[in-house]
């Protein structure tokens, strides 16, 4: 079947898609998008989270059919989204991912696009986050190396810079 | 495989008559672990993602409306006041993620026997409204679970909605896992009083084929507050009340020894559970009337 839905702000075809096919695997395999990881395909990692109309899924359990018509924001489109909706221009990493660079978040790298999609809808939604919050806001993502305490460190961070941009090099 | 999106209900419906094996999806996060994991391949998906009715929900005054699809975090931001147990249920499903598409009807249709909304619905009292091309019912949610990922549905009907009590006093629910996050209920316990009828009810997850309720249980508490006059007094229960209230509970199961815990722990930390909720709702109730008294 076919699946049209937009991609980081841009309308997108999938042709030839399986039924059962995930979401996620139409963006790594047919799109060409594979920040979103996959491991688990169960929901338990979060390593494939995008935004499905705002909210934060596991692109893992999305029949790609379901996406039909919706609007998904992965990794890659993250640091454009952030600057859409902050009515600034474009940068190469957003303020999560700038943050997750200099905070010394990223290990192995695997669980980083998961958790920094997760993050930026935590601030979105929430510009002063409390530890608990950010906790709650993470508990999907699976980190394996366990650097939970430097990916910690880095929201915390990109909460800060964003409730006062200015301070951003 | 084939793919149906109906628009409406009508049409849904319609979809399934004519297609009685179709599996409906709607969070996905129960139907695409099985397909990902090539355990189940239905000759039909349908979505149901894009019929309104499931998504919404109502507040009536003596129960709530709930959308078969309408999703745990709504549930916890929106309806937490009118369904306290089962917004302290959904805060326990999975991860942010999930909760975001996982929902009631989904939990139904899957009835796991440690789904985390069915302790919270058999305490709180609820009915699911199935309906098919040839009518619509109304299920009481203790006759729905018919055995082990088994229910009431017959092949061709659907979950509409859930019809809940609302809650006329403290709810509570308790879970048993290894962490907080994205843990399946080793076992579970719901305790909702209902001071208006003064009586109580109770759901037990995950130590028996179905869920269920510890009816001995809800009729010795229900004797013993009557008969000590608490409901009035709002004294707490005397110890060895709230001793044979746990032991009732822990008799209601009916576990097995799994991965996740041997039949004897859940037996033991049900008992727990109903002690200790009893106790948070006790103290919730006594501060309630408290209030109510000043006022």
């Amino acid at each position: 079947m076919r699946v049209t839905f937009t991609v980081n702000g841009r309308r997108h075809e999938a042709d030839d898609v399986w039924e059962g096919e995930s979401l996620l695997y139409v963006l790594r395999e047919r799109l060409g998008l594979p920040g979103s990881k996959n491991a688990c395909e169960q929901g338990e990692c979060g390593s494939c989270t995008v935004r499905l109309d705002g909210e934060p899924v596991c692109a893992c359990l999305v029949a790609a059919g379901q996406a039909e018509g919706r609007d998904v924001v992965t990794v890659e489109g993250l640091a454009g989204y952030e600057a859409a909706r902050a009515g600034t221009a474009p940068r190469e990493v957003g303020t999560v991912q700038q943050a997750f660079l200099d905070a010394g978040a990223v290990q192995c790298g695997f669980c980083t696009p998961g958790l920094v999609v997760a993050a930026d809808e935590l601030i979105e939604r929430n510009p002063a986050p409390s530890d608990a919050d950010i906790r709650e806001a993470l508990s999907g993502n699976l980190c394996r190396c366990t650097g939970y305490e430097k990916i910690l460190d880095a929201v915390r961070l990109a909460a800060g810079r964003a409730a006062a941009p200015e301070e951003v090099s | 495989m084939e793919f149906l999106r109906p628009r409406t209900w009508q049409e849904a419906l319609a979809a399934k008559a004519e297609h009685p094996s179709a599996v409906p999806i709607a969070g996905g996060t129960d139907v695409m672990v099985e397909i990902n994991f090539d355990h189940c391949r239905p000759t039909h998906l349908m979505d149901l993602g894009r019929v309104p009715e499931l998504h919404e929900w109502e507040v009536g005054s003596a129960t709530v409306r709930l959308g078969a699809s309408v999703p745990y975090t709504k549930i916890i931001e929106r309806l937490a006041p009118e369904l306290p147990g089962l917004a302290l249920a959904s805060h326990t499903v999975g991860s942010p993620q999930i909760r975001n598409r996982g929902s009631v009807g989904g939990n139904l249709g899957a009835a796991s026997p440690a789904g985390d909304a069915h302790p919270a619905l058999l305490a709180a009292g609820a009915e699911v409204e199935a309906e098919s091309v040839r009518g619509a019912r109304r299920i009481p949610v203790e006759d729905f679970y018919t055995g082990v990922k088994r229910n009431a549905l017959a092949d061709d009907e659907l979950i509409k909605y859930i019809h809940i009590a609302r809650a006329d006093g403290p709810q509570q629910f308790s879970k048993v896992g290894t962490r907080n996050a994205m843990v399946i209920a080793v076992c579970a316990f719901s305790l909702a009083l209902h001071p208006a009828r003064r009586t109580v009810r109770t759901g037990i997850g995950s130590a028996a084929p179905t869920p269920l309720r510890a009816r001995a249980a809800e009729d010795f508490l229900t004797v013993a507050l009557e008969e000590g006059g608490h409901w009035d007094s709002g004294r707490p229960l005397p110890p060895s009340a709230a001793r044979r209230f746990a032991e009732l509970c822990a008799a209601a199961c009916d576990p097995i020894d799994d991965v996740r815990g041997s039949a004897a722990y859940r037996r033991r930390a049900v008992g727990v559970m109903a002690r200790r909720t009893l106790g948070w709702t006790w103290e919730s109730y006594r501060g309630e009337e408290r209030s109510t008294r000043c006022a």
